[in-house]
């Protein structure tokens, strides 16, 4: 991971509009390891929300303030520049890759050697408690070895802060709390700042932190 | 063809660059060949390539097309490439459309298969390369005096634009399994007609084969027929065509699908005989009957025969463009297939089976022999049983006897 | 780069409809140095509104057009409605999808070869009632064009259908059935009222291609359209082919009155699709349910059937009469079989299938390029507006070849560039770049974004996700859209001829000069030859996404949207 000073994620006064409807009006400093909740009933501009964080917002929205990153400004980088990791709802696995393929996508090139990155996501898929898998179809996986996988993916690319979009709210309920906590463990591990958006109120429990209502 | 093409051009304004860029052209100019000099024009053929657009509808033809574009690279260093046309009048559109477009050198056509309308309209806006044809080494051969149509080409003088290279007659074929006593004239064909309604017809003029008939037509129910050997415009048209109208009046409600629908084309006529549609069919060579039964798309029970009074006969040609890229190619091309050796393969029904331009007479002896030694195959007529030629009228007839078909027949609904 | 691609694209399609149709209307109204003409005048069209039958010709086209397109889209709403989510539906779907890579022509000659007075089922009836001549009726050629009508039905219908398929999805099909089958609905009234209105939008752009090339058709129109008088398009291939050169003015204004009637046919159309759409939203609310449908449905599959049957069985009779020896009626085979035609074709063959896919594969590769950098570039600026300037693509589609194909020639020629390779792939790609995008647009637009989204925040450039992700999900859809292509590239007939001034003899162009030779043994051959590159190209769409991702059970659910 990029060795700069770990600041945790700031929204400095985030205004986003739409055709001139103003959608989120935010403004939170997320500190390294500490998971945020931000709840709202759909169409309230969460996902605008991080989508503007990891840069993949279209242009039709109008958007203010600052986003900042373990002291660098985002606002401006492209999306692949900013080292912001985002899980959606679903596990969005490459289904042309393999499992391992998917991992290997996104570890950073400057991990080289054939032997040496094939090593790092072997070590990845055996702290998911998932060795063997490398070669596996992910249409193949059970739905929580799926979302395990999906996270794997998401932290072998080193990021520096992590987005839920209504990570779990396609889990079965039993499998729910369980990859809840692998999800959130590893977060706090990696000391991510980490911003869920969700509108589930279990989900905010479990995440321990401070829960944001928007509206 | 078409467009004023400066002023398109500098409406697109891309002027400058393209005036240029057009003038240098996808071929080089090519200096007219010096005929009278036939090494020169030897010389200057070895190394080109001839586009020679030819109708492409018959595979005989273009394999003896691709076997004399063997010859000539064999013997004179000349590729031939044959465009296969599904109608002449295209090669003409495209000479036209390139001396719209200001391509006076360099064109894509090197040679046309030609005769007729065709050439009159070529010939008429100075679209032909020459003269050159009668200064050809085997022109020598050709039987100018016993074949006065190799230099009029439809009543109009070739003028050495256009070299011969087959002869043509109108000859009618039957199934003689099906059919005893044939009509032999304008006037038996229609009675016959009235007794088996329906069992004839023609192909739909402006088709060549369809207006021909009506000129065969029409060639035997004139009173004069000299009058058709001149222009129309000179003579009183209306009155000289009148008895083809009259005798039309009463052949159309007898024709098959009572005159509302024409066969395409002779092949697609040639086809109703085949079918059992149709009794009595007819084309421009009996050799092409006898390779028809050869290739099953006629019973081998069909023969051909003419009208006792002679039937229409023409000379086909190939000419040269103004603006071919390979004149010199495209001369010596013409040659060869003027030669002795290239006609008599012409003649055999084996490989097409086409009436010959030359004189018997004019021929070294070994090659006359060959010529009457050939086997023209079973539904070939034998010159003793050809009958009269007639000659062809002028062109202008044709124009007018389609038009005014057009309006009289060619809307029935 | 990529921001100007679609810049160059609508360039390269724009470019030469609008200099060939210059280069119409210019001698339309009287201009044409080479013949000397220079000043304007209305001569053409006094002598185009003076030739017998042209009330009857421009009715034919504009007629027949809109009835065939009707008919055709009739049909696929039907069966669409009747049956999708069976199995026939499905199995359909797989009957269909090769009869695209039939030539519009092959499949003409085949259904002539079949319903014609000669052909195959009245010899079955003879065999029967004991004729031995063909009955003397016109059932091809006949005056109304039914035949024309039937031969454009036939060969739209698996187009459109296919079309339809690719839309579907995007209108959740198959959970709106279910709820207005709960509702009580019967399938078809449940399907029209609560699907139609959202895939129509959808196949509207192939409906009009479809109404444009029906209206000014000349292949299939020569073989089984009337010709007392013909079609409009039909007469103008006529009087520009006419050694009297003066007629060439005329056959101008015949050709600009070609695009008026497609624009008053399109016109015809969209005012239709007003007139349903707002009686259709008051049936919709009327409640009716309209449960009993069985015999609908039936009709539906049937008229299915016999569109794609008659394709089919047509081909049959091709192949038959390809190795036929002398086939006298009433016989229902010929009396000898032969391969002697075939043999002898055979080095011909090879050079033809040669020079057609060295204009062919340059051609779909270009135009693939093209539609994938102008999709690419709308999802990298993530810009919805240039949608609409998009659509100006498919203004080949829409404008009848014959009005601006002769005057493209002319372009070509004074560019110096004609009978070069690269003139004629250009001329091959103007329209296969807007079939291309036709079927590439929906796949492409359908793929989860969250795809490349994730992906680039995985830290990958944007290049990378086009080439490591969305082209690999794409496959399937990539390569159906170059199979596409490639069957529009190899049906090319004018193109190849005008713009290679002969100098490219394909399959197709080989196959229209011998058919003018009439012989339908040779017409069989080439007729199946034509089909050999088409088909080709869409069985290894199907194959090789199938071997490349053979492991890859996720692909196969990506690939259906």
């Amino acid at each position: 991971m990029p060795e700069a000073v770990k600041n945790g994620l700031e929204l400095r006064d985030v205004h986003i509009c739409l055709e001139g409807r103003e959608l989120v009006a935010i403004d939170l400093s997320i500190a390294p390891g500490e998971i945020v909740t931000l709840m709202g009933p759909s169409g309230s501009g969460k996902s605008s929300l991080l989508g503007h964080i990891c840069g993949t917002l279209p242009d039709a929205f109008d958007v203010s303030g600052q986003v900042n990153l373990d002291g660098r400004d985002l606002d401006g980088l492209a999306p692949q520049d900013r080292h912001v990791g985002i899980l959606f709802q679903d596990d969005l696995l490459f289904p042309h890759l393999s499992v391992g393929g998917n991992l290997a996508f996104a570890l950073p090139s400057h991990i080289k050697g054939r032997a040496n990155r094939r090593s790092r996501v072997e070590a990845a898929l055996s702290s998911a408690e998932m060795d063997g898998f490398y070669d596996r179809d992910p249409a193949t996986l059970s739905g929580g070895q799926r979302a395990r996988v999906a996270l794997m993916r998401v932290l072998l690319s080193e990021p520096c802060a992590l987005l839920l979009d209504e990570p779990f709210s396609k889990l079965d309920s039993g499998l729910r709390s369980q990859i809840r906590s692998f999800v959130f463990d590893l977060c706090r591990k990696n000391s991510l700042p980490t911003l869920m958006v969700t509108h589930d109120p279990e989900d905010g429990e479990a995440a321990g932190g401070r829960v944001i209502a928007l509206d | 063809m078409r467009s004023g093409l400066r002023a398109f051009v500098s409406a697109l304004g891309i002027a400058t660059g393209v005036a240029a860029t057009s003038l240098s052209g996808p071929a080089m100019a090519d200096p007219a060949p010096d005929v009278g000099n036939w090494q020169s024009v030897l010389d200057q053929a070895r190394g080109q390539t001839v586009y020679w657009h030819a109708w492409g509808g018959e595979p005989r033809i273009n394999d003896y097309i691709a076997w004399a574009g063997e010859q000539v690279r064999e013997r004179y260093g000349v590729e031939v490439v044959q465009v296969k046309l599904t109608d002449t009048a295209d090669a003409v559109t495209r000479v036209l459309s390139e001396k719209t477009a200001g391509v006076d050198d360099g064109g894509a056509v090197d040679m046309i298969w030609i005769n007729g309308e065709n050439f009159a309209a070529m010939k008429r806006n100075e679209l032909l390369f020459g003269p050159w044809a009668e200064q050809t080494p085997n022109f020598a051969y050709v039987d100018v005096e016993g074949k006065p149509t190799v230099v009029n080409d439809f009543t109009v003088p070739t003028d050495g634009l256009e070299a011969p290279w087959g002869m043509a007659q109108v000859s009618f074929y039957y199934d003689t399994a099906k059919l005893d006593n044939v009509p032999k004239s304008a006037q038996q064909l229609l009675e016959w007609l009235v007794k088996h309604p329906g069992r004839f017809t023609y192909p739909q003029p402006p088709n060549y084969m369809g207006s021909t008939f009506l000129k065969q037509i029409l060639t035997e129910l004139v009173a004069d027929p000299s009058v058709l050997q001149q222009p129309a415009d000179e003579t009183d048209a209306q009155a000289t065509l009148a008895p083809l109208w009259g005798y039309l009046e009463d052949l159309q409600p007898l024709l098959w699908r009572d005159g509302q629908a024409y066969p395409q084309n002779g092949a697609s006529m040639r086809t109703l005989l085949a079918d059992n549609e149709v009794d009595i069919a007819f084309s421009f060579s009996s050799g092409e009957v006898s390779s028809a039964i050869e290739a099953f798309e006629l019973p081998d029970t069909v023969r051909s025969y003419v009208f006792e009074n002679g039937t229409l006969g023409n000379t086909n040609f190939v000419a040269i463009p103004y603006n071919a890229s390979a004149k010199a190619g495209a001369v010596v091309l013409a040659d060869f297939l003027m030669s002795p050796e290239a006609q008599l393969r012409k003649q055999d029904p084996q490989y097409w089976g086409a009436d010959t331009v030359l004189a018997m007479d004019k021929l070294p002896a070994d090659m006359q022999d060959a010529f009457a030694n050939l086997d023209l195959g079973i539904a070939s007529l034998a010159p003793s049983e050809r009958g009269t030629i007639l000659p062809e009228p002028h062109p202008s007839w044709m124009s007018l006897v389609e038009t005014e078909w057009q309006k009289r027949y060619g809307v029935v609904q | 780069m990529l921001r100007f691609v679609p810049i160059l694209t609508l360039v390269l399609m724009i470019g030469p409809v609008s200099a060939g149709l210059i280069g119409t209307i210019l001698p339309a109204f009287g201009i044409l140095p080479a013949l000397g003409r220079t000043t304007p005048s209305l001569d053409p069209w006094q002598a185009l509104f003076a030739q017998p039958g042209l009330g009857t010709s421009i009715r034919l086209s504009f007629v027949n057009g809109l009835i065939a397109t009707a008919i055709s889209v009739a049909i696929v709403m039907l069966f669409c409605s009747a049956w999708q989510g069976t199995r026939i539906f499905h199995a359909m779907q797989r009957v269909l999808s090769p009869i695209l890579s039939v030539p519009h022509a092959t499949a003409a000659f085949g259904l002539a070869f079949l319903i014609a007075p000669s052909g195959w089922i009245v010899r079955v009836v003879a065999q029967v009632a004991g004729w031995e001549r063909p009955p003397d009726i016109a059932i091809i050629h006949d005056p109304w064009g039914m035949a024309l009508i039937a031969g454009l039905v036939a060969k739209e219908i698996p187009f459109l259908f296919l079309m339809t398929l690719s839309a579907l999805p995007q209108a959740d099909t198959d959970r709106t059935a279910q709820v207005t089958a709960t509702l009580g609905y019967g399938r078809i009234t449940g399907w029209f009222k609560a699907t139609l209105p959202r895939i129509y939008p959808q196949i509207r752009l192939p409906v009009l291609a479809v109404l444009a090339y029906s209206t000014s058709v000349v292949d299939v129109a020569i073989i089984l359209a009337p010709t007392t008088p013909a079609p409009l398009a039909v007469r103008i291939l006529g009087w520009l082919s006419d050694p009297d050169l003066g007629l060439r003015f005329m056959a101008s204004s015949a050709a600009v009155l070609q695009l008026l009637i497609v624009i008053a046919a399109m016109a015809v159309w969209i005012a239709g699709e007003r007139i349903i759409s707002a009686l259709g939203r008051y049936w919709a609310e009327d409640g009716h349910r309209f449960k009993k449908d069985v015999a609908l449905r039936g009709l539906a599959a049937t008229m299915a059937l016999v569109a794609a049957g008659a394709v089919v069985l047509g081909l049959i009779v091709l192949l038959v009469w390809s190795v036929a020896g002398f086939w006298a009626f009433p016989d229902l085979l010929p009396r000898g079989f032969s391969l002697r035609l075939w043999a002898r074709e055979l080095d011909a063959i090879g050079s033809s299938l040669t020079t057609t896919l060295l204009i062919g594969i340059p051609a779909v590769l270009v135009a693939v390029m093209l539609v994938l950098a102008c999709l690419e570039n709308e999802v990298r600026t993530g810009k919805a507006a240039g949608r609409q300037a998009m659509l100006l693509i498919y203004l080949p589609l829409l404008v009848p070849q014959i009005s601006f194909m002769f005057g493209l020639q002319v372009f070509f020629t004074l560019l110096g560039l004609e009978r070069t390779l690269l003139s004629v792939v250009l001329g091959h790609l103007v329209f296969v770049a807007p079939y291309v995008f036709l079927s590439l647009s929906e796949p492409f637009h359908a793929l989860d974004p969250r795809y490349g989204q994730t992906a680039l925040c995985l830290g990958a450039s944007p290049a990378r996700v086009f080439w490591q992700v969305r082209l690999p999900l794409l496959t399937r859809a990539v390569l159906t859209a170059a199979a596409v292509g490639l069957a529009v590239t190899v049906g090319q007939y004018l193109p190849t001829l005008l713009i290679g001034a002969g100098r490219f003899a394909t399959v197709t162009t080989e196959a229209v000069a011998l058919a003018s030779g009439g012989d339908r043994r040779m017409i069989g051959i080439y007729g199946l030859l034509q089909m050999v590159l088409p088909f080709a190209g869409f069985a290894l769409a199907l194959l090789i996404p199938a071997v490349l991702f053979r492991h890859r059970r996720g692909m196969g659910a990506q690939n259906k949207g």
